[in-house]
């Protein structure tokens, strides 16, 4: 690959919102975009710390999001405790295994997988690792583009909740992991957004003209 | 606190990827074509035909969309002669009542406030931009658009809405409402709103004019 000026190279601030790009100046403080008025960082600020923060938050609430109950059904027939995992294989018997496929990847393996690249991403930035540069870009995006379809589980229990309140019937009622649930996924939705991909490309680009722009 | 140079400085089609910060002269696009990264391939620009007409008016029907998705039921259930219906609103007030608020907050923030946010802010900053007034003052509403529009799960929400009725099919009829056709159409528009919206339009205007 040709040897190419990154705008950091180059002294060059990009607006994240309108994407003008400034010169940075030497002071110190918040600079703003001159088109746009937008705050100008010439890396997202504590990329990493955030990113690592967040990910792990997420990561410990995903054990109780998985072990305990994410619904309660209470019917003629005596009440029935619903993890994620035990709703999956409830879809999966009913003969509707499209719809339990689909519900598997979104609440079980959308969020691991999220969590597992998040670490790797964060980790190989901080070692300052030079390989598989666009693989690792395209990992990121990836893990953006796909973060918010584990909400999936959040609405179900929203809406079944909801619907079943036939008094003496059948009632549903959510249960503790739901709410562990909806915080893995708003906090790696946090944490991919407080990574900078920039970051990866850094290693093989050559320093800032100005020293003074901390980047982790 | 300092100032960056004047940006005119800089040649106008200098652009930095933002993804992996490669600088490169945006080409110029002809309607329909899309600018990658060189480098890493990442979304750089689009010059979608027609641009600021067709998202106005594609926005204008999201906007009618989303209030025929809120104010009619979404779905209802029928069991042994007893019917319930709901509504996105009473599915979130059952939901905050039965002790799940953080999770009601959640889902209404996602599926109710943000869409709406979204919607009102790409209206805010279109339409004085078609009547031909601009104003630097737009600028603050458009950066509310990019930070709200990762939030709005509109559409997440409507496969929730399917896997949910499939749980429940076994037990009860269940009866589509006008608000699941609303919303289902309002994901369509939302999509191709999105695709029509050239971002660059908010800022190819002179910005350096001062207000009068």
């Amino acid at each position: 690959m040709t040897r190419q000026l990154t705008a950091r190279e180059a002294g060059l601030l990009n607006c994240h919102v309108c994407g003008q790009l400034s010169r940075a100046g030497a002071g110190h403080g918040l600079v703003r975009c001159p088109r746009c008025r937008a705050p100008l960082h010439m890396r997202k600020p504590a990329s990493l710390a955030t990113t690592w923060a967040l990910t792990l938050a997420a990561a410990i609430l995903y054990v109780p999001a998985n072990l305990l109950p994410m619904m309660t059904t209470a019917s003629l027939l005596g009440s029935q405790e619903d993890t994620i995992m035990s709703g999956v294989i409830f879809l999966w018997q009913s003969g509707s295994w499209p719809l339990a496929a689909v519900v598997f990847f979104a609440s079980v393996m959308v969020p691991l997988l999220k969590i597992i690249a998040l670490i790797y991403l964060a980790a190989s930035v901080q070692r300052h690792s030079r390989l598989r540069l666009i693989q690792r870009t395209r990992l990121y995006r990836m893990v953006e583009f796909v973060g918010r379809w584990s909400m999936l589980d959040i609405y179900v229990i929203t809406l079944l909740v909801a619907l079943v309140q036939f008094q003496g019937l059948a009632t549903i009622q959510a249960g503790p992991a739901a709410v562990a649930f909806g915080a893995v996924v708003v906090l790696t939705m946090f944490a991919a957004m407080s990574f900078d991909p920039r970051l990866i490309w850094d290693p093989i680009a050559g320093p800032a003209p100005s020293d003074d722009h901390r980047h982790d | 606190m300092p100032a960056p140079d004047a940006h005119l400085s800089l040649p106008a089609t200098l652009i930095a990827c933002h993804e992996c910060d490669l600088l490169q002269t945006e080409p110029r696009l002809a309607p329909g074509e899309t600018a990658r990264c060189a480098r890493c391939g990442a979304f750089l620009a689009r010059n979608p035909p027609d641009s600021l007409d067709r998202t106005l008016a594609l926005t204008c029907t999201a906007a009618v969309l989303y209030v025929l998705a809120n104010i009619y039921p979404l779905v209802g259930l029928e069991m042994q002669g007893r019917q319930v219906q709901v509504t996105l609103a009473s599915a979130l007030h059952i939901l905050w009542q039965d002790g799940m608020a953080p999770v009601a907050a959640l889902v209404g923030v996602t599926t109710l406030l943000f869409p709406l946010l979204e919607l009102a802010m790409i209206l805010i900053v279109l339409v004085p931009l078609r009547l031909g007034r601009v104003s630097p003052r737009l600028a603050p509403f458009f950066r509310l658009v990019r930070s709200v529009k990762p939030w709005g799960m509109v559409e997440v929400f409507l496969l929730g809405m399917l896997v949910s009725l499939v749980k429940l099919s076994h037990l009860a009829t269940v009866i589509l409402g006008t608000a699941f056709w609303a919303m289902a159409a309002l994901i369509v528009v939302l999509t191709f709103a999105a695709r029509a919206f050239d971002t660059r339009l908010v800022w190819q205007t002179p910005v350096a004019e001062p207000a009068p």
